[in-house]
């Protein structure tokens, strides 16, 4: 499964989250007001990713756009919010 | 945050933030990791500690000099291998421990970032112990090491993360200050993402930890004393304590510090120290080591004695000992300051005390204990087992190690089944939090999940019941060599003790106690088990109602075991099973009770109740313990027939509210159930009858038993706020038991069957369920309706209309009470009504406010028009429960 990137929406590959974090902060200038990732596919986050997460959302606290992670598990959602990120991104299911 | 925080520079201050932030993000990815992902991590740690063990050992040596270099590796080998040994088959991650039987699961919650300082004395151990419990535990540590062994440790931190993130943990899981200062450690002690400290090291550093507001595992110091008890194996002792204080030259906290030893035995042991390699130092010689080592002025050990061989220590005093010269052994006289070896010396010198007697010797233990080495560590050499327990009970210390060494005896996992640790808690008395060996558990969260239970429920009851007509003549098959009728003088004058009489054995010796128709009191009861005792009574009859029954069971009582403290016995409790006062199972005597009774409501011969008034206190005693319950209950209609209407109609109300309040109960179940129906079922049926034509006997049998049935259920399930309020009001204005029951009894039914303001505690029930158990007893009695909120309403009419049939006032107004004087009394009623243990039960948590309007309610009375048809539906859907 490839990241897919578009204006608005972006679908997470699980097997390459940092890989696709990456991409969409590259993207993330035309992406408008909000920008979201979708983390269906995603079932566990690396150092990588958990790097990338806190890059995208410096890089958007900069561009002020909002960014709306939908589908994140539980797992995931308590690695975030032990690292202090979930205040840092909206979320959605 | 303390004021040298604001020293460090900003660009200090960013480096601590990196180096937080990092251990934070390699925690929260830890979480993610498994039981067997970090076991997996864990042994190639361990077994990179055992290869570097001699490496990191000399590097320590090199760089601290102090200790021993054998000794060091060997430290670290049980670091590694004897902590793995006891934490490889813990679980750590996930569910930790689990206890079915009681519902509970434990489950482990990491810390995320631990702030650990290390010492100098045994400093790459205490950081190989520390990266295995972290790891084992999923949590991250930045480690403060003493400045003075930094490069050791920074050494051992790198071994351990190097192998660590090899294997699969996150970066940043271990990380060593640099050249770090006291302001450093204020920053991280106080930063707001680091979640515990572990401080090992002086007590400045403990405190510093402690006094931070964090969460701390702070170690204290300690002063070992050494108890050498005459019955001890002195060649086992004397090797065990040179083994232990000249291990790592005496840096473990936990080493010996003064040996106080018997005399009978001090001549011999100090000879056999001397054979083994120690200088036993002359009076002058202890002198000048004392001023020596000690600093005079903190009356602490000189840091630079600290872990020196004996010979060095010995050469730099000027004392001449032997080569090789293990252990320096200095005599003292007392503890305290004015005797500075009785402190604690992390070097190979040791302090001893010649002991008198046992309590001397003991006292010493107890001084040293107290001179620094409070909640740390004592070791007692003995085969006196009563002494050994003796002193365990004197000393405060988390670790009481008897027959073996002190220092490696603590550590655990050697010389006995203690915990293997490098850190030492050490209780208040340290001011520490733990006095525990510390290990993998101290560095978890450990959360507990509690299942619902369900507790034990019962259902009891007299052994045996007779009842229906003529069931007096059962007694013919109880044989007694001597039995006691009580009675009132009423039943004795109309008959009913000549009845009971007959149907005695005629070989039975009997005599017959008359006391007044009226609730018991202390002298009556006294009188009693004076006749029980003069008679030599083992078989009791009461013949009469409740008051008659209740005087006899606690006459049993008292006479069976004269010690029970009625007072005491007394003591209100909230579940019976759990209650503080327990009644005496212990007896002089034994008796039979048979209580046959002569009025339909109370129920006494079948509960487990006994109510007494304490006439010099103006109160009202109320006993309960299933122990009070009649051993056989005699329910025979011939001894109601007479009974007249008034106190038909007082009972018979007091037995429905009995079963109906057993029904709603939280007590309630299937068992008490059956009953409480049964016996609403049987007073709408037969009281009024029992009522409008006395001479009725099936009217009469079938009330009576409805009153038995009740008690049985409420003697289980037990009554609820109707009671507290009738309780309350009777005494108040001097009314009728069943009269004051009756005139609350429809306002509560409504009062139950709404929404509560605040819902009782209930584990045996899953939902508010005292409207449903209303609508069911609606069913029961056939009074229509479709919903529950229409069954209940059938209800209240269906009991207001059976309370106008037995012509019972249905208002407090109508009892003749006046606004004026109830309004006047209700402070006291609604606080006695409070105060009294019957609503406990009831289904609906009473509020003070609500037992006023219920008075209220009752003070106004009916709650549906009189004479409407139970088809009519009182105005009560809105505040029933959905």
């Amino acid at each position: 499964m490839s990241t897919t990137v578009t204006p608005f929406s972006f679908v997470v590959d699980g097997e390459r989250v940092t890989e696709g974090l990456l991409a969409v902060a590259k993207n993330l200038e035309g992406a408008g007001p909000e920008a979201l990732l979708d983390f269906f596919f995603v079932q566990d986050i690396d150092q990588g990713g958990l790097r990338a997460l806190e890059d995208l959302a410096s890089a958007a606290e900069e561009k002020r756009i909002k960014v709306i992670l939908r589908g994140v598990n539980v797992e995931i959602y308590k690695v975030m919010k032990l690292s202090r990120l979930t205040e840092r991104y909206t979320f959605v299911n | 945050m303390p004021d040298n925080i604001a020293q460090l520079s900003e660009e200090r201050i960013a480096y601590l933030d990196g180096l937080v932030r990092q251990a934070r993000t390699a925690a929260a990815l830890f979480s993610q990791c498994t039981q067997e992902d970090v076991d997996r991590i864990v042994k190639p740690m361990v077994i990179a500690g055992l290869e570097k063990a001699q490496y990191l050992a000399r590097l320590a040596i090199e760089e601290t000099k102090i200790g021993v270099l054998e000794d060091k590796a060997i430290k670290n080998m049980v670091a590694t291998e004897f902590v793995y040994n006891y934490v490889k088959d813990k679980p750590t991650v996930g569910v930790i421990r689990e206890y079915p039987e009681r519902g509970l699961v434990e489950l482990a919650e990491p810390i995320g970032v631990i702030f650990s300082l290390t010492p100098i004395t045994n400093p790459t151990s205490t950081v190989l112990f520390k990266c295995i419990m972290a790891i084992k535990t999923r949590n991250a540590v930045i480690f403060s090491p003493h400045p003075s062994a930094w490069r050791c440790c920074s050494e051992a931190v790198k071994i351990m993360y190097e192998t660590a993130v090899k294997n699969g943990s996150p970066e940043g899981v271990f990380s060593c200050l640099e050249s770090h200062t006291l302001e450093d450690n204020a920053y991280l002690m106080h930063h707001k993402d680091v979640g515990l400290i572990d401080a090992t090291g002086g007590p400045g550093a403990v405190k510093a930890a402690y006094s931070s507001g964090k969460p701390a595992l702070g170690v204290g110091p300690g002063n070992t004393p050494v108890y050498l008890e005459k019955t001890a194996d002195l060649d086992m002792a004397v090797v065990d304590i040179i083994t232990s204080k000249t291990f790592d030259n005496g840096t473990i906290c936990a080493s010996e510090q003064t040996v106080v030893i018997d005399d009978e035995i001090y001549e011999r042991t100090l000879k056999k120290f001397e054979d083994l390699g120690s200088h036993i130092c002359d009076e002058k010689e202890a002198k000048l080591l004392g001023r020596t080592v000690i600093d005079p002025n903190t009356g602490f050990m000189q840091p630079m004695a600290v872990g020196q061989k004996a010979s060095d220590i010995a050469r730099f005093v000027g004392i001449k000992v032997k080569p090789n010269t293990k252990l320096l052994i200095a005599p003292i006289q007392g503890v305290g300051r004015e005797h500075p070896l009785s402190v604690e010396k992390l070097f190979p010198v040791l302090a001893v005390y010649r002991a008198t007697s046992t309590d001397e010797a003991l006292k010493v233990c107890v001084d040293v204990n107290h001179a620094g080495g409070l909640g740390h560590t004592a070791v007692i050499f003995s085969n006196n087992d009563a002494i050994i327990r003796r002193f365990g009970n004197m000393i405060n210390a988390g670790r009481i190690i008897v027959n073996s060494p002190g220092s490696i005896g603590a550590l655990g996992g050697v010389y006995n089944d203690m915990v293997p640790t490098f850190s030492f808690g050490c209780g208040t008395g340290g001011g520490n939090s733990t006095t525990d060996n510390v290990n993998v558990y101290h560095y978890l969260n450990i959360k507990r999940m509690a299942r619902r239970t369900q507790a034990h429920m019962w259902f009891r009851v007299p052994n045996q019941i007779y009842f229906n007509m003529n069931a007096v003549e059962n007694l013919r098959s109880f044989p007694s060599r001597s039995t006691l009728i009580i009675t009132n003088p009423a039943l004795e004058q109309i008959g009913h003790v000549d009845i009971v009489r007959r149907c005695i054995p005629p070989e039975t010796p009997v005599r017959v106690t008359i006391i007044p128709d009226a609730e018991p009191d202390i002298k009556i009861i006294k009188q009693g088990v004076e006749a029980l005792n003069f008679y030599k009574a083992d078989q009791i009859i009461a013949l009469g109602g409740g008051s008659v029954i209740d005087a006899a069971k606690i006459m049993k009582l008292k006479y069976e075991s004269p010690e029970a403290d009625l007072e005491e016995l007394a003591a209100p409790f909230l579940d019976i099973r759990k209650r503080v006062v327990q009644y005496p199972t212990e007896k002089i005597n034994h008796s039979r009770l048979i209580a046959i009774s002569t009025t339909s409501g109370t129920g006494s011969e079948v509960t487990p109740f006994a109510v007494m008034t304490d006439k010099e206190r103006g109160i009202k005693v109320t006993l309960a313990d299933y122990s009070l319950t009649p051993d056989v209950a005699i329910v025979d209609p011939q001894f109601v027939m007479s009974m007249p209407k008034g106190l038909t109609v007082d009972t018979g109300v007091d037995c429905l509210t009995h079963a109906l309040e057993a029904a709603v109960s939280i007590y309630a179940s299937p068992y008490t159930d059956s009953n409480a129906m049964q016996a609403i079922r049987l007073v709408f049926k037969y009281l009024p009858d029992a009522y409008e034509n006395p001479r009725d006997e099936e009217a009469r049998t079938m009330m009576h038993n409805a009153a038995c049935i009740a008690a049985i259920a409420f003697s289980n399930a037990s009554v609820g706020v109707n009671h507290a309020l009738a309780h309350a009001f009777g005494a108040r204005f001097g009314i009728a038991h069943g009269r004051a029951n009756a005139v609350m009894l429809p306002h509560v039914i409504a009062y139950n069957a709404s929404v509560p303001t605040k819902f009782m505690p209930s584990p045996n029930q899953r939902a508010y369920v005292a409207h449903k158990k209303y609508a069911t007893i609606a069913d029961l009695l056939g009074l229509g309706g479709q919903t529950i909120e229409e069954k209940v309403a059938r209800l209240v009419t269906a009991t207001e209309q059976l309370l106008d049939r037995l012509g019972v006032p249905r208002s407090i107004a109508e009892i003749g009470i006046s606004k004026e004087e109830f309004e006047k009394a209700m402070p006291e009623l609604a606080k006695n009504a409070f105060d009294d243990p019957s609503w406990r039960s009831n289904p609906r948590m009473p509020l003070v406010n609500e037992i006023v309007e219920l008075y209220w309610s009752a003070y106004r009375g009916r709650r549906s028009p009189q004479k409407e048809t139970a088809t009519q539906e009182p105005p009560l859907e809105k505040e029933v429960c959905a």
